[in-house]
């Protein structure tokens, strides 16, 4: 519960394989989420790769990290960069001159419940892989998203993720699906939103449109969600009022998941809605 | 003539991936879970015991990937074979 009396969600952002979106997914959720109003924290856990500070434009004031709260080098206040374009975000970077080995699963723990304190939502961006920095990550938290793109390695990779998330106890478990191409599915060359929930068989919580505007955003230090309305700034706003509790459908049968007749007949007849 | 194309054939890389995937996968989840095989192994011994005396030691399970499908193989050694064993009957226990 934080300060104001609302229950708080720690929400890892993970996945198997490296490059697939999880800093993009968790810089852009962070800050739609506090767009709409929730208190926000974005944790950069990818300790010694530390990323979500320059994605999300927040490097030049960066002081303490991470790794300095676990050891009591500083206090959690003077670790927290504050976001002066959006109300309610920060974000806790990761040591960039530190190993994993820095942190232990119980100092994560711990710092997941100080953050708890003070805020609605804790949304922490984990490392690629299953070592100690992914566990590292998963550990304080109740929720997990995985990001996989529709691709043979990142989808197997997924499923061991889920499997290991599974085993955590962390519930829900949802994915996202970042990079899809609609022109790609449309020519038969890249699996469906569907091919990839029927292998997995998880819940679906969006879909996110390969889209230059995530390199041009990355580039800028300006996350999409700030004020774009390209189509992965919008597919991120959706995740986020997903994530929220909102009933947001699932648009375009192609971009995002549509099932059931209408999209069988739209496929039949190749419809390019 | 897109759509025709599209839908009499499923030649694209897509269906390839999907099967691809869904084989690998029975290996990946048959591969983390020791316990599930250990169990699968005391089931299979507990049935085959039955009606043959087996060389319980020398037992050997594996997933086997052919091309489009998995199969699960166990290389059970025979000692002797019983005689005159019933089938279990519908519902009836070991
Ligand atoms: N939907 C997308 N469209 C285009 N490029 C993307 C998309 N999502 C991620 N990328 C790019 O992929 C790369 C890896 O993304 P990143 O979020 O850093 O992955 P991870 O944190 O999982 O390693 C980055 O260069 C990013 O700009
Ligand atoms: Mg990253």
């Amino acid at each position: 519960m934080d300060s104001s009396g609302v229950q708080s969600r720690v929400i890892v952002i993970t996945s198997g394989k490296g490059g697939v979106g999880k800093t993009t997914t968790t810089s852009n959720l962070s800050v739609a989420l506090a767009r709409s109003g929730h208190r926000v924290v974005a944790v950069d856990a990818d300790i010694g790769l530390r990323n979500l500070d320059v994605v999300m434009g927040l490097e030049n004031r960066v002081v303490y990290n991470l790794i300095d709260v676990v050891e009591g080098s500083c206090k959690l206040s003077q670790a927290l960069v504050r976001d002066k374009r959006v109300d309610n975000l920060f974000l806790l970077p990761a040591a960039q001159t530190r190993t994993k080995d820095a942190v232990s699963s119980g100092q994560m723990e711990e710092l997941c419940s100080m953050l708890r304190e003070e805020f609605e939502y804790i949304l922490i961006d984990s490392p690629a892989g299953i070592e100690s920095g992914f566990r590292n990550a998963v550990v304080g938290a109740d929720e997990a998203l995985v990001i996989s793109t529709p691709e043979v390695p990142s989808v197997r990779d997924a499923d061991r993720i889920i499997g290991l998330l599974e085993s955590m106890e962390k519930a829900p478990i949802r994915l996202v699906v970042n990079r899809l191409r609609t022109s790609m599915v449309r020519e038969g060359e890249m699996l469906d939103v569907n091919d990839v929930l029927d292998i997995l068989a998880i819940d679906l919580i969006g879909v996110v449109p390969e889209d230059d505007s995530v390199v041009k955003s990355a580039n800028r230090g300006e996350p999409l969600t700030l004020s774009d309305s390209s189509p992965a700034a919008l597919a991120f706003q959706r995740i986020a009022a997903r994530l929220a509790g909102d009933e947001v459908p699932f648009p375009k049968f192609d971009e995002e998941n549509e099932r059931g007749l209408l999209a069988g007949l739209r496929r039949l007849f190749g419809k390019k809605d | 003539m897109g759509f025709l194309k599209r839908f009499f054939s499923n030649g694209g890389s897509k269906s390839v991936a999907k099967e691809r995937l869904q084989i690998v996968l029975i290996h990946d989840r048959a591969d983390i879970s020791p316990e599930m095989l250990d169990g699968l192994r005391r089931d299979i011994i507990s049935v085959i015991t039955r009606y043959m005396e087996i060389d319980s030691s020398r037992i050997e399970m594996d997933f086997d990937r052919a091309d489009r499908s998995v199969a699960f193989v166990a290389n059970i050694p025979v000692i002797r074979i019983k005689r005159g064993v019933a089938p279990l009957r519908d519902g009836e226990q070991l």
